[in-house]
């Protein structure tokens, strides 16, 4: 099966519906083995046990970059290929990479207390990233203040390909400013600089809440397709009461 | 024995817990008000011309 046969509402509904609930029994499993590895992990040697917050912070970061480039690419299948499905994936995703970029400031703000003595400072990092958050809130208050959906559609997924610009500001801004958040030590040049015994647990923790997105982003698809099904049932069944 | 900043550790992975409950929960909760619409609507007799078998599971 090609991938455009898979962009097609009706076989995606059923494909889905069969991967579902094995994809969601193995968020479910990669999820709580995360959830152990990271409780056992060692402590660091400068930030004590308040590393683990490190566990749902750094993949709440990068869950938020990897859905608002998803976004951007579902835009492109919207302004381009006028694909039904790109539109429907893009509306999906905004609510859930929303909720990403928040917990990415808020698990943020309550590991930077204890180590720098604030929750917040105005640095490109962290500034950037509530940008990135504004975005996403600007993606759904567009769609919900333009009555046609295809003009909806339009307005947001060109606002997400302009605000696209804003993820690798986000992923640079450590390393073109000065920032008191720290530079990257997992994807850089080089390797990463994280022990292997708190590095494990890390990938663990990103591969169950990717898993997680991915479930929730097919579980919100499948619904909009629904609710699509039900606008245009609708119409048909006021057109012809009308005709009645 | 409780480590230093426990209430910090405690509050980002509770709070996180709960914010996706709720959001896992909404995604859920409007799942079935749309699937219970269109049931309504198809229990009315009012069909897509090409249903068949097509609602997925």
């Amino acid at each position: 099966m090609g991938l455009m046969d898979l962009a097609n509402p009706t076989r995606f509904l059923a494909l889905s519906g069969r991967l579902l609930p094995w994809l969601a029994g193995l968020t479910a499993l990669t999820l709580a083995l995360a959830f152990v590895l990271a409780i056992r992990a060692p402590a660091d040697y400068q930030q004590g046990e308040t590393v683990k917050i490190m566990y749902i912070h750094v993949p709440f970061a990068w869950l938020a970059m990897m859905g608002y480039t998803l976004l951007a690419l579902s835009a492109l299948g919207i302004l381009v290929w006028r694909h039904p499905l790109a539109d429907v994936a893009h509306k999906a995703l905004a609510p859930i990479g929303a909720v990403f970029a928040f917990l990415c400031l808020f698990t943020g703000s309550l590991w930077g207390r204890p180590m720098w003595g604030t929750y917040w400072v105005w640095d490109a990092r962290l500034t950037s990233m509530l940008v990135l958050l504004l975005l996403y809130l600007g993606l759904l208050a567009l769609r919900s203040a333009i009555e046609d959906p295809n003009q909806a559609g339009r307005a947001a997924a060109v606002l997400s390909l302009v605000g696209f610009v804003n993820v690798p500001i986000v992923k640079f801004s450590v390393d073109w400013w000065n920032t008191l958040h720290q530079p990257a030590s997992v994807f850089r040049m080089g390797g990463s600089t994280i022990d292997p015994s708190l590095l494990w647990p890390l990938i663990a923790s990103a591969v169950g809440f990717t898993l997680l997105m991915l479930t929730l982003h097919m579980m919100a698809m499948r619904t909009e397709i629904l609710r699509r099904r039900l606008r245009s049932l609708e119409a048909r069944a006021a057109a012809e009461a009308a005709f009645a | 024995m409780l480590p230093d900043h426990a209430a910090f550790i405690i509050a980002a992975f509770a709070g996180s817990a709960l914010v996706i409950g709720a959001l896992i929960g909404w995604i859920l909760l409007d799942g079935r008000a749309v699937r219970r619409s269109l049931d309504a609507m198809e229990a009315r007799g009012v069909r897509r011309r090409s249903d068949r078998t097509e609602r997925g599971s």
